[in-house]
């Protein structure tokens, strides 16, 4: 770890300000940052603590929506009663996720932003364009079990490691930020970027541009959701692949899906093409498997993790039917 | 005062002070001025050391030295060969050259003042190296080393095979697993003039003195080594690892004591592994199930700088009655760090061939798994010539009670036939077996005048129960509360005592504890017998002075109840005597121990449910029935068992170090990506001890316990996936996609 300076925000204009300078980053639960800095992969010179800010409340929006401060900690949204009641598929998405411990510090938005657990991004004396862009991949030709097989490149295969994000995906969340030019609301999936030839570039996010909540629309009554997570381990084990369904049934048909995947793409994976494959079809397993092949036909496999295009493929249908059943 | 301590679910006398954090292990002991000892390790896993650039982090803050192999003095080899009580776990010093010969090896140690400012120059001392090519994988290595280490055979193994009318000929395959104990490696070093204390996590303190003399280069009563508490082993800290020697060379270096903590991450490569074993099982049967011939070859990797053979075959000489075995174990030399023990060792590798050779055969044959293995039960231990009995031997019980307990009966063997729900049940069985060892102990008791006792022992104890097992024995033959019993273990300055592996502390200690309480009771009733005002003298007045006894803490004729007594330190309080105490060492009888052959064993049983729609597998049940002799204490005893369970059900779905074959480097080094058991991957275990005191292994007839729970489980793990999935999976773990793969024609 390298010497750094620390400083606590206390207004959100104020953290903008100190998180723009060069070598800056924020500070929220530390759980992924703290790590990294360890092991030398991200060496800020400055950090800007932002637990100080009032933005750990979730309320409820004039709308039927959900407002969550970015400051809310995965445990306490987890267990939060509207998202267990009417957002099931979030409070699946982060229970599954890391161990009680982390999720106590975790927030809404450091998880948003949590780094890989690609291998040779997480060692320094490997080649990796993400930690040190031009270097080289060392996953490519490595052990990529882990690894992503949708939206990769030649530059870059490592997952995105949040479940919270996958769910957030289908539920079609919008992150609101303010940074030096003023406040701006992104829709999640424009928010994640993949890696192309620029994978240090994850997001959208300019220097000094803090994530202040995340909002999540109203949903029709009878809308259905589900997280599935699949991994070696029943715990404590980040997905090897993950579904996050949102869904309306009427009358034996899909009026509505919203698909997204996990643990096997370079961002947390929205599917259209599922979901153009589901919306308007009777309720089957027929169909959902036409679904589950259309979400994964441009699946890349590499040497080690061609098994988890099926296993994605297996946990939508898996999810599918558990949220089209009859209640 | 009735012996049911001995058995009894005693609770652990040092458990409040592991609870509150008051138990003191390596790295928590209370020193003055320390300094902190950060290793360079290396980054490549072949290699010469061409340079060593320190300058930046030689005018780091709080840096006291860097030492590396171009500016210390040679430390020496251990004389192990040589001397029997000495081992280390890897022979070569550190810095004894400019070779590296694995990933990870010590290349540089900094000493600064604070632990950050050590790792923050650590990261700055700069190494260039020569690299050559790593070989880290056995496809790739050279053809075997010379001749096998290991070559066992009787009758016709080969013959026999080749004209058995039923055969298996398979290879199986265990990955590298490491040991993660909760507490980490660590040294703190410090030195007195030329005398140097040890604070140390090691399973034995005495063999790392014997070690640390013979490396350092220093007599043997100039070396101290203490460790009262740790953190578990596994066998991984049996043998003394080179960052022992780095702590006391940096402390010499810096004349201050110096703390070294083995990182995580080099917890992978600098302290030992199981070593990966590719194990061909060929087994010949007749028809009806009768095994006529075994043979086991093991090809195995070995470091460049030490020779560690894991010693697989030896079981399946002595597990099945069969005139026909043959075995034969190679190594291969490799650029990775030294193999060592690791719980059940040789044997819990060796029965995962073995047994999951006998359920491909059970099937072959058409036979009930468990029948193939009642068929061929071993009466005698046939591995010597001639055939010896065992010592006690009730596998036969272990079987049918674990059938019962677990409703083997209702097992159909058809794969898949057994549903619950969405899922599809599988259930699998397997043997376990561990040999019953016991060595030497000199142990010393004192019986107080303020009525509290004190046992002492050089042994330590590695987190399974041996301070309370001390503490009942005196209680049983005293009869003093267990709470007014110190027991003081972990330091060289204590009479010798064994190191805890190979289940063999508790066989080994209960002879001298017994033997040394009874010495300081007979101290006591000398004393009692020459009061000037004995009460025993009315008793017997105009007769003979009466045969005196202890009980419940009293001294008293043996003829009379104990309140005809008095308090024993009531004894020594009329001789105005601090203490009565007594010293003794026993060793087991090498003559006894040649009549006989003493085994444990135990019947393992597993269910695991199978959900193929999502590939999902889980294990939901598992029984096992253990015969260990008498069991001295059932709370710490079914600890241990449900433990090594646990650490099975890891061995079987999910441990394995993966080498990047380009740096030699272990891939998933740290909790996140090196898979063990959570919680919620254990389902309730059950556990059973069928208790047959041997009493040819000791007084109270228990034999060790500490390794058998993990010997079946594997094997009975893999039999159950097969059951329920059709899938056998012969290289361990068992891995999602090699299900996937297995099921191909099935629809999710």
């Amino acid at each position: 770890m390298e010497v750094f300076r620390y400083s606590q925000a206390r207004t959100v204009e104020g953290a903008v300000r100190s998180g723009g300078a060069a070598g800056s980053s924020f500070i929220a639960g530390g759980t992924t940052l703290v790590d990294l800095m360890k092991l030398n992969v991200l060496q800020p010179r400055a950090l800007v603590d932002i637990n100080g800010l009032a933005l750990d409340r979730v309320e409820p929006l004039p709308n039927g929506g959900l407002r969550i401060g970015a400051m809310v900690r995965n445990s306490d949204l987890a267990n939060d009663a509207t998202v267990r009641q009417k957002y099931a598929v979030l409070s699946e998405a982060l229970l599954s996720g890391a161990s009680p411990q982390l999720r106590n510090m975790a927030t809404t938005g450091g998880n948003l932003l949590q780094k890989t657990r690609c291998y040779y991004f997480r060692d320094t004396n490997y080649a990796c364009n993400k930690r040190q862009p031009g270097s080289g991949c060392s996953a490519l030709d490595g052990f990529n079990r882990i690894h992503a097989v949708l939206g990769g490149s030649d530059h870059c295969i490592a997952t995105h490691a949040s479940d919270m994000a996958v769910a957030m995906m289908a539920l079609e969340a919008t992150v609101h930020t303010q940074g030096p030019k003023g406040e701006r609301a992104i829709a999640l999936d424009e928010f994640y970027l993949v890696p192309g030839d620029t994978p240090e570039r994850e997001n959208v996010l300019l220097p000094g541009e803090l994530i202040t909540h995340v909002t999540l629309p109203a949903l029709a009554s009878g809308t259905r959701s589900r997280y599935l997570k699949l991994r070696d381990r029943a715990q404590y084990e980040f997905a090897l692949a993950s579904s996050a369904v949102v869904v309306n049934v009427s009358g034996g048909r899909i009026e509505r899906a919203r698909i997204a995947f996990g643990g096997v793409g370079t961002k947390p994976w929205r599917s259209r093409e599922a979901e153009h494959a589901l919306e308007g079809q009777e309720t089957s397993e027929e169909v959902f498997r036409r679904a589950a092949e259309a979400a994964m036909a441009d699946a890349k496999p590499l040497k080690y993790n061609a098994f988890k295009i099926e296993l994605a493929k297996r946990a939508l249908v898996r999810t599918l039917k558990e949220t089209t059943q009859a209640a | 005062m009735s012996t049911s301590i001995i058995g009894a679910p005693i609770t652990r006398i040092d458990g409040s002070l592991k609870v509150t954090g008051a138990a003191l292990y390596a790295v928590d002991h209370p020193m003055d001025d320390i300094a902190f000892g950060v290793p360079v390790a290396s980054t490549v896993g072949n290699a010469r050391i061409v340079n060593i650039e320190t300058s930046i982090a030689q005018r780091m803050p709080g840096v006291l030295a860097i030492l590396h192999h171009g500016n210390t003095e040679q430390l020496f080899r251990p004389a192990e060969q040589l001397e029997p009580s000495s081992r280390a776990g890897e022979v070569r010093p550190p810095f004894e050259d400019d070779k590296v010969y694995y990933y990870g090896q010590y290349v540089a140690l900094v000493v600064a003042n604070t632990f950050e400012q050590a790792q923050d120059a650590a990261s700055h001392v700069k190494v260039d190296y020569e690299a050559h090519p790593n070989v880290v994988e056995i496809a790739a290595a050279q053809a075997p080393e010379g001749p096998p280490r290991i070559h066992y055979s009787r009758g016709s193994a080969g013959e026999a095979f080749e004209s058995a009318p039923v055969k298996i000929d398979e290879t199986y395959e265990i990955p590298t697993e490491t040991h993660n104990p909760m507490e980490m490696h660590a040294t703190i070093a410090k030195w007195d003039g030329d005398k140097v204390t040890l604070y140390e996590s090691t399973q034995g303190v005495v063999n790392h003195q014997h070690v640390m003399s013979e490396m350092l280069g220093i007599p043997l009563d100039q070396v101290q080594v203490i460790a009262t508490f740790i953190g578990s082993g596994f066998g991984g800290k049996l043998f003394p690892w080179p960052h022992s020697l780095l702590a006391a060379m940096g402390a010499k270096r810096v004349k201050r004591p110096v703390k070294v903590q083995v990182p995580r991450s080099l917890m992978f490569t600098t302290v030992g592994h199981r070593p990966l074993t590719q194990q061909r099982m060929r087994m010949g049967a007749t028809r009806d199930g009768k095994l006529v011939s075994i043979q086991h070859d093991v090809l195995q990797p070995t470091s460049l700088v030490d020779t560690y053979v894991e010693q697989c075959t030896g079981v399946t000489t002595m597990l099945y009655s069969c005139d026909n075995v043959a075995a034969k174990q190679t190594l291969v030399p490799m650029n990775i760090g030294t193999p060592t023990p690791m719980r059940g060792p040789g044997i819990v590798p060796g029965l995962f061939p073995l047994e999951s050779a006998m359920d491909e055969l059970a099937i072959k044959l058409n036979l009930d798994p468990l029948e193939l293995r009642l068929k061929n039960y071993a009466e005698q231990d046939e591995s010597y010539n001639p055939a010896r009995p065992f010592s006690s031997k009730r596998l036969r019980e272990c079987y049918q009670t674990g059938a019962e307990r677990f409703g083997w009966s209702k097992r159909t063997a058809q794969v898949g036939s057994m549903k619950r729900g969405d899922e599809v049940l599988g259930w699998g069985m397997g043997t376990a077996t561990w040999h019953a060892g016991r060595g030497t102990a000199t142990v010393r008791v004192r019986l107080n005048a303020d009525g509290t006792a004190r046992a002492s022992c050089a042994t330590q104890d590695i987190g399974t129960g041996t301070y309370t097992i001390f503490a009942q024995v005196v209680s049983e033959k005293t009869g003093i509360p267990i709470d007014k019993i110190e027991v003081v273990l972990g330091d060289t300055s204590l009479p010798d005592g064994p190191t805890s592996g190979g289940s063999t502390v508790t066989a080994t200690v209960l002879p001298a504890v017994t033997q040394a309480t009874q010495g300081a009771i007979d101290r006591v009733i000398a004393a009692a017998q020459t009061l000037p005002s004995s009460p025993f003298k009315r008793v017997s007045a105009g007769g003979d002075p009466p045969t005196l006894k202890m009980t419940a803490g009293r001294i008293h004729a043996a003829d009379q109840p104990p309140e005809s007594g008095m308090p024993f330190q009531e004894v020594l309080a009329q001789k105005r005597l601090a203490a009565l105490e007594a010293e003794s060492r026993t060793a087991p009888d090498p003559a006894e121990a040649h009549k006989f052959s003493a085994h444990s064993f135990g019947a393992q049983f597993l269910e695991v449910a199978w959900d193929p729609g999502i590939a999902r597998l889980r294990v939901t049940r598992g029984v096992t029935v253990i015969d260990a002799g008498k069991i001295i204490n059932h709370r710490t005893g079914r600890n241990q068992i449900l433990g090594a369970v646990v650490m099975g059900i890891g061995m079987g779905l999910f441990e394995e170090t993966i080498y990047d074959p380009r740096n030699a480097k272990p891939l998933n080094n740290n909790f996140a990506d090196y898979l063990v058991g959570t919680n919620a991957d254990i389902p309730e275990l059950d556990c059973i001890f069928v208790e047959y005191p041997d009493l040819h292994v000791n007084e109270y007839g228990a034999r060790g316990i500490g390794e058998i729970g993990l010997a079946g489980v594997a094997p009975a793990l893999t039999m159950a996936v097969y059951h329920a999935t059709g899938v056998r999976v012969r290289k361990l773990p068992v891995r999602i996609e090699e299900l996937m793969a297995g099921q191909r024609t099935m629809t999710a």
